[in-house]
């Protein structure tokens, strides 16, 4: 292998190069990105870069003691990958021949349809998106909030101290109750509202009012909210338009085995684009957490590497299942941390700490099984039910 | 010199967060070493204290970095500038840490309190 490509320079992409570098890969190596940044840090975006504790330079990936030896294609995304060719063909024509290539194409914030021609209607996914935010946050008095997942709750939190007047609009039950359930959820929700932001769960948003400026939502229950700034944070799709007609299939994204590789040899993917089979859940799932970005790109490059050398006897079977995929959020003065999955009729229990004392460990359990755990406040014992979690995953995945 | 705490009260496997300013963690390792180290991740605010001790290295319990209790050097990232160490003793039964009296390195939107402060 004399060339390996890696599309996508954000995190995933850049511990993909890292991992090449690391586990012994000395040919060329290209990053390829669509933003002219090099590679930073996202989750501040909604937090201390938001709230002006944090400058752009904080936020470099990159370290000193890097020693990639890689070209940098940046500011220009890839059009096309021609795997018969072996090629990626770039937006502005170029084309980049390489032996291999690392999908790490991410995701891109959805929208709501119709709100293209307001201006003070914002996403929040890369570090443009943040500065224009905060710009417009500086003037501005009312915020709404579409969407309570992690982006939604955390700018909310954001925007409130910062002395906004914030309402939060979830058609869920509770904030976050996708990623820890409604009954933890409520929990977070009682936060949102302790530190006064209004927290309106259980109602979409049927419009955003305003001419050429967003002046407020229209609820689906027909409550009028006004905003000065309308954020809208219903998740995100995984950027996988440019696969099309190159063979890698694709669903919800790039769809691998359990260790990154996609049908096409010679190809992998990670981070929020790809779809990993998850073995405990039998089924493909995106995961697009930070840790996964982080740290899922080593399986993958060595399920890469190995593939290349596999007619010299190395079969890659010693590849480790990956790790129960593991986040954090910070809002409203708290630090919540989660790992493993959960689903519905999981059942919950307080391990150590109490909800009334927002400082908790709550594990929760299917059957006698512990899937999932969620800390609030409680780091230590938080990190040891998370090594268990891991440590029981491999075991139960140990032939 | 500043007392952190009774040896017999830092059990193996266990670490100690001292109050200090920037706060220090003491760790007492499985093979019965003692270290301390800078509390505060480089990378974000995260005690170490908390973290995940294996060998001589603790793995920060936020995003993961890990740290050489020995060197203070970064094992792993996101975390990019090494944590200072500090000296220990134990005398009496009680351990005492010397400060480093080299610049922290503090993760952005951290600082420190000046002495005297609230």
């Amino acid at each position: 292998m004399r060339t390996v490509a890696v599309v996508g320079a954000s995190l995933a992409g850049l511990s993909a190069a890292r991992a090449l570098r690391d586990q012994g890969y000395d040919g060329r190596l290209v990053l390829i990105g669509d933003e002219p940044h090099r590679p930073y840090d996202r989750p501040p975006l909604s937090k201390e870069f938001l709230a002006g504790r944090m400058d752009e330079a904080d936020l470099a990936l990159e370290t000193e003691t890097d020693d990639l030896d890689a070209t940098w294609i940046l500011g220009t995304a890839a059009a096309a990958l021609d795997p018969g060719e072996r090629a990626v063909r770039l937006g502005d024509g170029r084309t980049v021949r390489t032996d291999a290539v690392v999908i790490a194409t991410g995701a891109a914030a959805r929208t709501l349809p119709g709100t293209e021609r307001l201006s003070g209607v914002h996403t929040l996914r890369t570090l443009d998106d943040a500065r224009a935010l905060r710009a417009d946050l500086a003037g501005a008095e009312r915020l709404v909030v579409v969407g309570a997942g992690f982006i939604g709750a955390e700018i909310a939190s954001t925007a409130r101290a910062l002395g906004l007047h914030v309402t939060l609009v979830e058609p869920a039950p509770a904030p976050l109750a996708a990623a820890i359930g409604a009954e933890m959820g409520a929990v977070v929700a009682g936060l949102q509202a302790g530190q006064g932001v209004e927290v309106l769960c259980g109602t979409g948003v049927r419009e955003v009012t305003g001419t050429t400026r967003a002046d407020g939502v229209i609820l689906t229950d027909g409550r009028r909210v006004p905003a000065d700034v309308v954020v809208v944070g219903i998740g995100a799709r995984p950027n996988v338009a440019w696969l099309a007609g190159s063979g890698v299939e694709i669903a919800d994204g790039v769809l691998c085995d359990a260790t990154g590789a996609t049908g096409v040899p010679g190809v992998v993917a990670v981070g929020d684009c790809a779809a990993w089979f998850d073995p405990a859940g039998g089924a493909h799932r995106r995961v697009e957490h930070w840790t996964g970005a982080a740290r899922r790109p080593a399986v993958a490059v060595r399920a890469l590497l190995a593939g290349a050398s596999a007619t010299s006897g190395s079969s890659g079977s010693d590849v480790r299942p990956p790790e129960p995929p593991y986040f954090w959020s910070d809002q409203c003065g708290v630090r919540i941390q989660f790992a493993g999955r959960t689903g519905p009729g999981d059942e919950i229990t307080v391990e150590e700490g109490s909800l009334a004392d927002r400082s908790f460990v709550a594990v929760y359990r299917r059957g006698d099984r512990p899937v999932a755990v969620l800390g609030i406040d409680l780091p230590r014992p938080f990190t040891r039910w998370r090594k268990r979690l891991a440590a029981e995953a491999l075991q139960s995945a140990a032939p | 010199m500043i007392p952190a705490c009774p040896l017999r009260s830092l059990p193996r496997g266990e670490a100690f967060r001292l109050d200090a300013e920037p706060p220090i963690a003491v760790f007492h390792t499985e093979d019965g070493q003692i270290y301390a180290i800078d509390d505060t991740c480089t990378h974000q605010d995260a005690s170490l204290a908390d973290g995940w001790l294996e060998g001589c290295e603790v793995e920060c319990p936020l995003h993961a970095s890990k740290f050489d209790l020995r060197t203070g050097q970064v094992d792993a990232p996101p975390a990019k500038l090494p944590v200072r160490t500090h000296r220990v003793v134990v005398e009496d039964g009680t351990i005492f840490v010397i400060p480093s009296e080299a610049p922290a390195n503090l993760p952005p939107g951290v600082g420190v309190r000046p002495q005297g402060a609230a």
